[in-house]
């Protein structure tokens, strides 16, 4: 479908998209995932033919974007992070054009047009000007107009950014049942919505894919740990003896909790070991209440951190790491040494 | 192509700026027509017009500033450009969208020698000569106009500059008579010339040989062009100055003749300012 080679940009001597290699099969949503200035724009940007590659090519349903513009751009629809919308232009105008100008045949249009409109909700305000929509309905506009002509290949930039709650989960909902017929490529700085929608996911970091797979099988990639979050109606000094001596976990921390008399832990286990049994016969033998306990599923945010991370970053994050263990290993002897005493 | 016009035209139509642009034009002709031709009875509607070309420089960019720069700065040359049309499709849209606003003017002069003609002869040749001169001369400034908006995010910066170039157009045969005609201040001037050239070579390319290079063949092909006949360059560089002043070619319009290379030179300069603004939006694309 899309076919992505040894694709470079680079802007004076900075390089924005660093040699990115990947293809995009049929019918599948795509993420690219990667903080602030990795190259996601940059890389949409050039798939889509408004910026030019510095190097490499970029094979859209076998036409090159370079060399036959025309052809490779009539299978894609561009939603911008920005959507460039004629904000003199009611929604019903603006589509109107954007029909006119991705050459749909005229006896379709209108039926087009008010299909995309029905499927992006902004039938209601399609007769109000651009300008006064909010920025919701602004981002739906644009939204319409990358659907429109139905594509093969819709790109987004973002497509959720400046929506509420309920506006961000119709969205996804949408791209969803685009999928059925449409190949869908989405970008976003934001994990749970990659992880949420799509069916692969690239993590771009300073211009390079740093890894490139399903949702799950990236979480898979972290080997390491299991995190537990226990609420314990019990206080600290006592909850604290009974973990010490579970020999399964690497290290815990204790909050405070918001439930009274109660304490807020947070462990961590080696990845292979399911320790909820264990902690709750010792702690009931103890009779101590567990209020809550759940596995917290932080793994892809972790895979994303430390992908993305500079090296810089991720000795400085591991030596904070590093102490805290340090720490909390010597408050434990501290509090040792005061229960002696 | 067809789409991109229709978005213009409508977006002129319905915004102030199209309406400020007709309605100056015809309030400057207007206000020489009741002067010279109704006031004083003089019967040639082409001197009013000849009289009334320094509008131009400030409805001219009134129409083009917002052209390109706009759609920049708004990020809406985006849907343009990921859409399949051509570059050049997109800037021929945009020209005839511009070049109808203004047609709409010279459609309503073309009845102002026959409302003259109620009161005398009128010399219709003269008449529509000017009037068709009129026209080609305003449709090569709104080509540059069109160029100059495309160079900048800026409305206000790429009005300043098309009243610049468009004011320096218009006045470089007055200015051009203060150069000292001799073939020496010619050579200079080329030299001159030749460095602005680098410059500007070196300003796109960053690449100091390459521009070094060519001043230097260029300076030593007039240096010796200068000492092998020196007669070549004597009063050239006005000559060359010249060749930008737009409006002076309008004066065989006035007079009545339909001035063929006039209007081959207008063509040409339309055609060359079209070039460069899809060059301009194109080069965009790849810095």
């Amino acid at each position: 479908m899309i076919e992505v080679k040894n694709l470079v940009k680079r802007y004076g001597d900075n390089i924005a998209v660093d040699h990115l290699n990947f293809t995009v099969e049929k019918g599948q949503i795509y993420g690219f995932l990667g903080p602030n200035g990795a190259g996601k724009s940059t890389t949409m940007n050039i798939i889509t033919g408004y910026i030019a590659a510095s190097d490499g090519e970029v094979i859209i349903n076998g036409h090159n974007i370079f060399e036959e513009p025309e052809l490779a751009k009539k299978s894609i629809g561009y939603l911008p992070e920005i959507p460039p919308l004629y904000v003199d232009m009611t929604p019903y105008e603006y589509l109107k054009f954007a029909a006119e100008l991705k050459k749909i045949e005229k006896k379709e249009r209108k039926q087009m047009i008010d299909e995309v409109m029905k499927l992006t909700k902004i039938t209601d305000v399609s007769n109000r000007l651009i300008k006064n929509l909010s920025k919701g309905y602004k981002q739906r506009v644009g939204l319409a107009q990358a659907i429109l002509g139905y594509p093969e290949v819709i790109i987004l930039d973002e497509p959720t950014v400046g929506l509420d709650p309920k506006q961000i989960i119709e969205i996804r909902d949408l791209i969803k049942s685009l999928s059925k017929k449409h190949t869908v490529i989405l970008s976003s700085h934001i994990l749970s919505e990659v992880s949420a929608v799509c069916d692969h996911v690239m993590i771009l970091s300073k211009g390079k894919l740093v890894a490139s797979d399903k949702p799950e099988e990236l979480s898979k990639l972290m080997v390491g740990s299991n995190t537990l979050e226990l609420t314990i109606k019990e206080e600290e000094a006592k909850v604290r003896e009974i973990l010490n001596e579970m020999t399964e976990i690497i290290e815990f921390s204790i909050h405070s909790s918001v439930e009274e008399d109660a304490v807020d832990i947070t462990l961590k286990t080696k990845q292979q070991i399911d320790i909820r049994e264990k902690i709750f016969y010792e702690m009931a033998k103890e009779k101590c209440p567990i209020l809550a306990m759940k596995v917290s599923n932080m793994s892809l945010e972790d895979v994303f951190l430390e992908l993305t991370a500079t090296d810089k970053e991720v000795r400085q994050s591991q030596l904070i790491l590093e102490n805290q263990s340090i720490e909390s290993k010597q408050n434990e002897e501290e509090q040792e040494d005061d229960s002696n005493l | 192509m067809i789409a991109i016009y229709k978005r213009e035209l409508k977006s002129y139509l319905t915004s102030m700026t199209g309406y400020i642009f007709m309605a100056f034009i015809m309030f400057l002709v207007g206000i020489y027509f009741t002067a010279y031709n109704l006031t004083y009875g003089y019967s040639h509607f082409g001197y009013v017009l000849s009289l009334s070309v320094f509008a131009f420089l400030i409805v001219v960019p009134i129409l083009t500033m917002r052209l390109l720069a706009e759609e920049k700065r708004q990020k809406t040359d985006q849907i343009l450009l990921t859409a399949p049309v051509r570059v050049m499709d997109i800037i021929l849209g945009k020209y005839f969208a511009i070049l109808t606003i203004f047609t709409i003017p010279i459609v309503l002069f073309c009845f102002y020698p026959l409302l003259l003609s109620r009161f005398g002869t009128v010399s219709y040749l003269m008449a529509y000569t000017s009037i068709i001169g009129y026209y080609f001369l305003g449709a090569a400034y709104l080509a540059v106009g069109m160029f100059i908006s495309s160079l900048t995010e800026s409305q206000v910066i790429a009005a300043v500059l098309s009243f610049g170039a468009l004011l320096v157009s218009y006045m470089i045969t007055g200015l051009s008579q203060f150069i000292s005609s001799t073939a020496f201040a010619s050579f200079m001037g080329f030299s001159i010339l030749i460095i602005i050239i680098a410059v500007i070579a070196y300003s796109m390319t960053k690449n100091m040989a390459f521009s070094a290079g060519l001043a230097l063949v260029l300076e030593c092909i007039t240096t010796i062009l200068y000492l092998y006949k020196a007669t070549l360059f004597a009063s050239s560089i006005s000559k060359l100055l010249n060749v930008i002043d737009l409006a002076s070619r309008y004066e065989n319009f006035v007079k009545g003749i339909f001035d063929v290379t006039g209007i081959v030179y207008y063509v040409s300069v339309i055609l060359i300012f079209i070039f460069l603004t899809v060059q301009s939006v194109q080069k965009r694309r790849w810095s």
